[in-house]
């Protein structure tokens, strides 16, 4: 392990920092300025005039520019993401109160995926051109040229409308709606706790299929990348000197190349779980799960730019926070950066 | 119980390598046995020396045809063995040291633990005799303060230790055969002689055969009984004495050294063409 | 030995169209042995050829509407059914091919030389000007991609323009990167080194000498990140912020045959054969074209 050094550590910030600032930037272009008419992508087209005036003023389209991001800058500050036009709640509220189903979904389909596209990319690189490798390859080629929406609207047809294996839209059955007390927000979670196990059952039954559609197309580029890595690995000396004292291939992958990889794979984590949300966006609608995503959804559908600037804040976020983890992870446990021997 | 100290550790008879679909060999016809005793292989890089080392072990990559009349160990066929039962014979009955250690020692393990490793492997010790036996390994091959070596990366150990305790985690089972390839190449001129004492002294502590790989004549000469010269994967001569040196490689190698007691102003250098031309005879 | 200069025989470099005709010869030897990538390439240029025939090869008129067939399953009549308003969805999915084509076209023009330009000034002059565009290309890089084009298009109002125009917005960066990375490369070759000791200009040089350099790795890139590119913009079309209706946007077609998806499986599942197919596609054809264009990236 290397020890970051505070410079280091401070420059990976600033760049987070610098990006989220940017990204502000952005968001307010794409709210205020771009807009042919940003009160009315508010507000809605039927709205009064009063409100319409009353909007205009609090937005302080009439002030300068800059004037009017610093406004928007001390807006954000205090959490204010201004209100939505569907619900009539204030977005932050919304956005809170949507996040834990997306967090739920995306941690589940990363979970899969990882648990399904290590093991493959291993193998894969172990038993090179062999049939499992080339299999591996073309589910991680289609996964990659899939979309994923689309492919949540087959899963449905046929895994529900068709097998019935699985339950259909939403989190939970209609049924069992409202019975479990929201203690983490993740209804897997908390109806453990509460002991409901009916209901666990049924919310597993409705996030599974979400969740492995989700976490196919993140598998592809795990599995890609884990091949890549390990055989990268499998070309070293180390590789060979562990054969030859005698440890199994079985021994040798997970004993000897997994801990050299690890890091790799945990930046590969990080960037997947970004673009995993980035899937959630587009196919929540799909599954009518109520999460971030669909929520952003419904607003593009009507123009809530509010909404879709508050959303693209928050996803824009996390993405740029998990890059950066990934970063710092990356520079603090890399192998290959060591002092070379006395 | 005395056949089989007459019977030699390694026996090899006929060995061919080839490369997939490569018109030279890289090893041909190559025969030679290794008793309990010290027989090394000189070669330039490209013999077939190293090629040699690691047919035996069967570690070549997928893309190597290994054939032979004859590749025992201890009387017992090697090429007929399945992966599996080669991998019970490699580290315990069979060894290999590498020639850096910096890349042949794994990164991220401790030293400890890459050497307890092979306690647990062969000797079957759980994980606290596992490095006890480890402890007394790496002090057997004189490191100081063995405890404080266990818990450190191999970045940040010397070459020299770094080849000590590769020497341990390969020499732990008491090999019968240890093959050395290269063992002191990547070392400081300084230290290599101490490894190379070292080496020798567990080979005859533990009776067991080395087959000693390099591209350095004399030193091979120095600590082997027998020495087998390689040019263009075969076998060109099998010398006791640098002074027996019959054949024209083997002639011009020694004529290449350079000698402090008779300096000379140009050093001698083979005539490739000419070899080429009797080799292939 | 004078003889020998004055020789009747005159010795002349083989002309520009015939070294071309010889590469290209070469290049599709070369495609011949990857019988997956030539499939890659077969498909794409028949997307090409549907988008050009359009209108002789679909059995139906995309738009016309025909209540009295709505919802038909597919059959010899209509290969994949119809839709809603009884239109066929195979004229309709032949139709959104020009989409797709104009898309794929447009974005490329638009991110190719954008981000060609900013990588090879970047690399060909580096210090500060290099750190700051690779900053800015490192800032629009680690945002989501995706989610800003949704946000974009929904700024800009719906349409296939402001589609277009919002993808591109974030597509650019790899391509400049790759172009930079490239720039670095060549701006050490003697011949360039030889231009600027005889005083050509950096215009001169950035574009006659290096740009063409950059050039075919930056094909293929685009042509890889087309696949993703293909798939954002079927998002978008599915958010309703593509080409409006009544266009026959592949992802929009899915969008509305959702609300049948669970009784009328193919209204919304045959537009995303032709998406996945013509992703696939370019995925495929941008692999074997990498492995034509650079034998350095060795296949692992």
């Amino acid at each position: 392990m290397k020890e970051l050094s505070a410079a280091e550590f401070g420059r990976r910030l600033a760049h987070l920092l610098i990006s989220l600032f940017i990204l502000l930037c952005v968001t307010f272009v794409i709210g205020r300025v771009l807009p042919a008419d940003p009160v009315g992508a508010i507000v809605g087209e039927l709205a009064d005039p009063a409100a319409y005036a009353a909007m205009r003023a609090r937005l302080g389209l009439d002030l300068p520019i800059y004037q009017q991001f610093f406004l928007y800058l001390n807006g954000l500050a205090h959490g204010d993401f201004g209100t939505a036009a569907l619900t009539g709640n204030p977005v932050s509220s919304d956005l809170a109160q949507a996040f834990p189903a997306t967090f739920e979904l995306a941690t589940l389909a990363v979970i899969i995926s990882t648990f399904v596209g290590v093991p493959l990319g291993l193998v894969a690189a172990l038993f090179r051109d062999s049939l499992i490798d080339k299999t591996a390859r073309v589910i991680a080629l289609v996964g990659h040229s899939i979309p994923v929406f689309w492919f949540g609207i087959v899963g449905l047809v046929i895994f529900y409308a068709g097998l019935n294996w699985v339950g259909g839209p939403g989190r939970i059955d209609v049924f069992y709606e409202g019975l479990v007390t929201p203690q983490t927000g993740l209804l897997l979670v908390d109806s453990l706790m509460q002991g409901e196990t009916e209901i666990f059952w049924n919310a597993l039954n409705h996030i599974i299929l979400p969740a492995v559609i989700l976490a196919y197309a993140a598998m592809a580029y795990i599995t890609r990348m884990t091949r890549s890595f390990t055989l990268e690995q499998l070309s070293q000396d180390y590789v060979i000197a562990a054969r030859a004292k005698g440890v199994s291939p079985t021994g040798t992958i997970l004993r000897h190349v997994l801990p050299n990889i690890a890091v790799q794979l945990i930046t590969i984590l990080a960037i997947s779980y970004g673009g995993l949300l980035e899937g959630a966006v587009v196919t929540e609608i799909v599954f009518s799960w109520p999460g971030i995503g669909q929520y952003m959804t419904n607003a593009l559908m009507i123009g809530d730019m509010n909404a879709i600037v508050a959303g693209t804040i928050i996803v824009g976020f996390i993405f740029m926070l998990l890059n950066f983890l990934a970063d710092v992870a990356y520079a603090v446990f890399d192998p290959r950066m060591r002092e070379t021997a006395r | 119980m005395q056949d089989r100290d007459l019977q030699p550790v390694l026996s090899v008879k006929a060995l061919n390598v080839r490369f997939g679909r490569g018109a030279v060999p890289a090893v041909s016809n190559v025969s030679f046995d290794v008793g309990r005793e010290r027989v090394g292989i000189v070669g330039e890089s490209g013999s077939g020396k190293s090629t040699t080392g690691r047919a035996i072990m069967r570690l070549l990559p997928p893309a190597a045809i290994v054939s032979a009349e004859r590749l025992d160990l201890s009387g017992s066929p090697l090429l007929s063995k399945t992966e599996r039962q080669m991998g019970a014979l490699r580290g315990k009955d069979i060894a290999l040291i590498m020639q850096d250690p910096r890349y042949s020692l794994n990164p991220v393990l401790s030293i400890g633990k890459q050497i307890a490793e092979a306690a647990r492997l062969h000797l079957g010790l759980r994980k606290n005799q596992a490095y006890d036996a480890a402890r007394a390994m790496l002090e057997r091959v004189r490191i100081s303060d063995p405890d404080r070596v266990m818990a450190l990366y191999p970045h940040q150990i010397s070459g020299g230790m770094g080849q000590r305790v590769m020497i341990a985690m390969m020499l732990l089972a008491r090999p019968k055969l240890v093959i050395a390839d290269e063992p002191t190449s990547a070392l400081d001129v300084s230290v290599r002689k101490d490894v190379l004492l070292l080496l020798d002294e567990l080979v005859r502590e533990n009776n067991s055969g080395l087959l000693l790989i390099s591209h350095d004549i004399r030193m091979v000469a120095a600590f082997c009984e027998r020495v087998i010269v390689m040019y263009a994967g075969r076998i060109v001569e099998t010398l006791t004495r640098l002074e027996d040196a019959r054949h024209p490689y083997t002639r011009g190698l020694i004529a290449a050294l350079p000698d402090p007691r008779n300096p000379v102003r140009r050093l001698a250098v083979l005539d490739r063409a000419k070899l080429d031309l009797e080799t292939a005879q | 030995m004078s003889d020998a200069i004055r020789s009747e025989i005159q010795i002349r470099p083989p002309s520009v169209p015939s070294r071309m005709a010889a590469s290209l010869a070469r290049a599709g030897r070369k495609l011949a042995d990857e019988p997956l990538g030539l499939a890659g390439f077969i498909i794409l240029g028949l997307l090409c050829m549907i988008a050009i025939f359009a209108p002789l090869l679909a059995p139906y008129d995309p738009t016309v509407q025909a209540l009295g067939d709505a919802l038909h399953p597919p059959s010899l009549a209509h290969p994949a059914g119809t839709d809603e308003f009884g239109r066929d969805i195979l004229s309709r999915l032949i139709f959104g091919t020009r989409i797709t084509i104009q898309t794929v076209l447009s974005i490329s023009l638009i991110v190719g030389p954008i981000g060609l330009l900013i990588g090879i000034v970047a690399g060909f002059f580096g210090g500060r000007i290099d750190a700051l565009l690779m900053r800015a290309t490192d800032i629009v890089l680690s945002f989501p991609s995706l989610i800003l084009a949704l946000a974009f298009a929904a700024a800009l109002g719906a349409g296939l323009t402001t589609a277009i125009i919002a993808i591109s917005l974030t597509a650019w960066p790899p391509i400049a990167r790759l172009a930079r990375a490239e720039a670095l490369v060549v701006r050490n070759a003697d011949y360039v080194v030889a231009a600027r000791l005889y005083g050509a200009s950096p215009m001169r040089i950035l574009l006659l000498y290096i740009a063409p350099m950059c050039v075919p790795s930056v094909i293929v890139r685009l042509t890889l990140n087309m696949a993703g590119i293909i798939l954002t913009a079927a998002s978008l079309g599915f958010l309703g912020l593509g080409a409006q209706p009544p266009a026959p946007e592949w992802g929009a077609m899915i969008s509305s045959g959702r609300k049948f998806m669970l009784d009328y499986w193919w209204v919304a599942v045959m537009p995303g054969i032709a998406i996945l197919l013509t992703s696939l596609a370019f995925n495929i054809a941008g692999d074997a074209l990498r492995d034509i264009l650079d034998p350095r990236h060795a296949r692992s």
